[in-house]
């Protein structure tokens, strides 16, 4: 980044430290809504961006973080910060075992995104059936008014506001370290030919499989947040193909394999949709489905217009980074 | 002289379809051979099994004694053996410099000293100039160059060049020709060559074997191949050379 | 219970198969040809659905009647969306095409919702509830009709696809997109041909499920997934395998749906989708590229 790039990221750090005491409750909850956006988006974008690996049921690993910690949670007094350990553990393991599968046996592309998206329909399919965790009903955290438990993570909106805005920081960093790693160089080798990058020695299998492992685990964390933000949980939306779009349309908008892309693109998205919620409720023509169309067609605009995302083109245009192979 | 690589009994098919069958040879070290012969001789196929991309059905591949059949490519390129591709792979979006570090990282573990390595070995290929251009952007001569710069990054033993000079013009060949010469007798850089420019085979080369067919027809210096009348019905007199 | 019931529960979900089959017939057109995955696939599917809701509110067309109208509206759809859109996505990186696409199919979905709201619609016929006895079985008469004019238009496709000049030419650009450019082809003009042709037929489809599923624009994902595990099930771009991995994914579905539960019925779906990825990627009638 430039020095101007810079300066910029940390303003607007500066300013996302010190939205909630100048916002009001409503501009605390969007902005949660973004940041999470933006961090799960981060967390699809190590696959996707980092080693092209188009992963379309991404919300798999959202909905087992957030079934694991819960389930800990509420059936055993586990709390989220050691039931993120599991949760994560658990989301490795599936990521890994459909990586095992689909790069052993040889499934690439088309295929393997369709892979991806299997899994995550048998899972909708399955925890609706899973009595233990509420089934279709949905499954429910206890929620108590007025209890401030940060160990647990129970509070106020302030407390996940900022938890999540630690957890895009966190994610911000880690990615930029990657990207610089050893690890990081192989990835994108792979991402762009994967027999040249055989050819200078790096293993496919295993860069292929701690890329889905580092997305998987970071994504089961965004779960369990959702499971403790929202307190209710149901497998007919969690692990939803319509949830996994909504997941990696930030990163899509802002610019894929980017490091700052997915933030930028949640922070575009977001809003956007909340002021055509309200700009739709003010003019009392609601119509279920307007929004998603919009969604729609957005997408399409951007795919045609800027296919490299929104990131990329505005900090070329205002002079934000140095390097042309780099996103940041 | 010592062989580096021993290519022996080497077959492939393809759908019962031979595209190999039975080659030998030897590459030693220090030396330069140009594998050469007409399309579809089994030059490339020959080139890849050698370099782990699929496994022979028959024969063995040995570097320095070590033996390498059936190993995957990146086992390939670890045991020493780097190589460029005839259709270039660039890394597209990644900077040309990128594209040379993650050759040097097949043997550095730092980013740092792989950067400068890179760095020192673009410079031997005139592309310093060009290390922060997106690798998509350079021209074929400059993208065949940095084939060969990645590849060298790996630092092998031995460098497996797949028609580099493919497509260039005639100073670009020569230019090329003097970059290859130049690893060849200041390193010792032992090169397997395919090639279709003959000028430069027999510029370059002090080995040539001839595939035809799958099947290695003749071999010797480039004068005496080129003398060599089963070569020149099936080679030469096929195609200009 | 005595292996008739058995039998008849196969058949039914063989001829509801046969339904999905044709669906599947259009992705696999689209995709063997244009080399593009078309993510808006149940979309279109639904979007037939509709069409033949409305013209036999209207008209009081039975589907069987309103599918070539259906058909005709969706070639176009389709023609225009290749020329228009997808056309130029054809070089693009794979994920590119799918982000297109799933724009179109979130319009395409939505619009619909919008329009005929989420309450789910259906086509009465007089026949709706009558049933015929075929040897030991006892068959809807509208699931016979369905599945009987599903084998007639994949037979219509396959003739056009073997014997017509156009088919012919819309192979060779699958086979060698290249060749056929040297050859004088106009390959962007077959492309939107390809496109509208799939899209006629999975419309056809649409208009054919009516009779036996009510139209809800919820179901839009559902047959997209749906076409997709019997696409590659079959095997991509074998045409005959798109119909037999549609008899097979309806049987199993109706079986499974009797002898576990209804809401698991796509579970194993999923499953044979998954083992085929892994055991023969290529499907069953597929070639091994």
């Amino acid at each position: 980044m430039t020095g101007r790039g810079l300066v910029l990221l940390a303003l607007a750090g500066l300013l996302l430290a010190v939205a909630p005491l100048v916002g009001d409750r409503y501009v605390v909850s969007v902005l949660t809504t973004v940041l999470w956006f933006a961090y799960v988006g981060q967390a699809w974008n190590v696959m996707m961006g980092f080693s092209g690996l188009l992963s379309l049921g991404h919300t798999l690993y959202v909905g087992l973080g957030a079934y694991v910690s819960a389930a800990l949670f509420v059936h055993y007094g586990v709390g989220p910060w050691a039931g993120m350990v599991p949760a994560m553990l658990v989301a490795v393991a599936v990521g890994t075992f459909i990586g095992f599968l689909g790069f052993r046996f040889g499934v690439k592309g088309v295929h393997f995104s369709l892979l991806t998206i299997a899994f995550a329909e048998v899972a909708r399919i399955g925890f609706d059936h899973i009595q233990w965790l509420g089934g279709s009903g949905g499954f429910f955290l206890p929620v108590e008014a007025g209890v401030s438990d940060p160990l647990n993570l129970r509070g106020s909106p302030l407390l996940f506001y900022y938890v999540i805005l630690a957890l895009v920081v966190g994610a911000l960093a880690l990615s930029r370290v990657l990207l610089h790693s050893r690890l990081g160089y192989q990835w994108l080798a792979v991402r762009e030919e994967p027999e040249a990058a055989e050819a200078v020695g790096v293993d496919l299998f295993r860069a292929r499989m701690t890329a889905v492992a580092v997305s998987s685990a970071l994504t089961a964390l965004g779960g369990v947040f959702q499971a403790f933000y929202f307190n209710n949980l149901f497998p007919e939306q969690v692990f939803s193909m319509g949830r996994s779009i909504e997941i990696i349309l930030p990163a899509i908008v802002g610019g894929i394999g980017t490091l700052i892309g997915p933030i930028l693109g949640a922070f575009i998205l977001t809003p956007l949709g909340e002021a055509l919620t309200f700009v739709l409720e003010e003019s009392g023509f609601d119509l279920p489905g307007l929004k998603q169309l919009f969604y729609g067609v957005a997408l399409v605009v951007i795919v045609v217009f800027r296919p490299e995302g929104v990131w990329p083109w505005l900090a070329r245009r205002l002079r934000l980074v140095r390097q042309p192979g780099e996103g940041a | 002289m010592t062989a580096l690589l021993t290519v022996s009994g080497l077959s492939k098919r393809f759908r019962g379809l031979k595209a190999v069958s039975n080659v030998s040879f030897e590459v030693p070290e220090g030396r330069i051979l140009a594998l050469i012969g007409p399309n579809g001789a089994g030059k490339t196929t020959t080139f890849n099994l050698i370099a782990g991309v699929f496994p022979p059905d028959e024969g063995t591949v040995t570097l320095k004694g070590v033996r390498l059949t059936g190993l995957k490519p990146n086992r390939v390129c670890a045991a020493g053996i780097g190589r460029t591709f005839q259709i270039v792979k660039p890394f597209g979006e990644l900077t040309v410099e990128e594209n040379v570090v993650v050759g040097a990282l097949a043997r550095e573990r730092s980013v740092a000293v792989a950067r400068s390595q890179a760095r020192a070995v673009l410079e031997r290929l005139e592309l310093l100039d060009q290390a922060a251009r997106p690798a998509r952007s350079l021209t074929l001569p400059d993208r065949k160059r940095l084939e060969v710069a990645r590849a060298l990054a790996t630092r092998p033993t031995l460098l497996l060049l797949d028609e580099v000079l493919a497509g260039l013009r005639p100073t670009e060949v020569d230019r090329m020709v003097e970059v290859l010469r130049e690893l060849n007798r200041r390193e010792g850089m032992t090169i397997l060559m395919i090639e279709h420019v003959m000028r430069a085979v027999m510029a370059l080369s002090d080995q040539v074997v001839v595939l035809d067919h799958g099947e290695k027809i003749a071999e010797g210096t480039p004068a005496e191949v080129v003398a060599d009348p089963r070569v020149v019905e099936s080679y030469l007199g096929a195609e200009e050379g | 219970m005595p292996i008739d019931y058995y039998l008849n529960i196969a058949a039914s979900g063989l001829l509801t198969g046969l339904v999905y089959g044709l669906a599947a017939l259009g992705l696999s057109v689209i995709f063997g040809v244009v080399r593009v995955v078309n993510f808006a696939h149940g979309e279109m599917m639904v979007a037939g659905m509709y069409g033949a809701v409305l013209l036999a509110g209207f008209l009081g067309l039975d589907p069987l009647l309103s599918a070539p109208i259906v058909a005709v509206l969706l070639f176009g759809c389709g023609w225009v969306l290749q020329r228009g859109l997808v056309n130029k996505f054809v070089e693009r990186p794979e994920h590119m095409q799918f982000i297109l696409l799933l724009g179109i199919a979130s319009i395409l979905v939505n619009a619909m919702l919008m329009m005929f709201g989420p309450d789910a619609r259906n086509v009465s016929v007089p026949y709706s509830f009558d049933t015929v006895e075929v040897g030991p079985l006892l068959l809807d008469a509208v699931r016979l009709r369905a599945g009987a004019a599903a084998i007639v238009v994949a037979a219509a496709l396959f003739a056009f696809f073997r014997f017509s000049r156009t088919g012919k030419a819309i192979r060779a650009c699958a086979d060698n997109p290249l060749g056929a450019r040297v050859v004088g082809l106009n390959i962007d003009g077959l492309y939107a041909l390809t496109f509208g042709i799939g899209a006629a037929v999975v419309g056809i489809a649409g208009a054919l499920m009516s009779l036996l599923v009510d139209a809800r624009p919820q179901l839009a994902p559902e047959y997209t997934l749906l076409s997709f595990i019997i696409v590659i099930v079959g095997g991509l771009g074998s045409l005959p395998g798109a119909l037999l991995g549609g008899m097979l994914i309806g049987v199993s579905e109706a079986l499974a749906g009797f002898l576990l539960m209804p809401s698991l019925k796509s579970l194993f779906s999923y499953a044979v989708l998954i083992v085929v990825l892994l055991l023969r990627p290529q499907g069953l009638l597929g070639k091994r590229s």
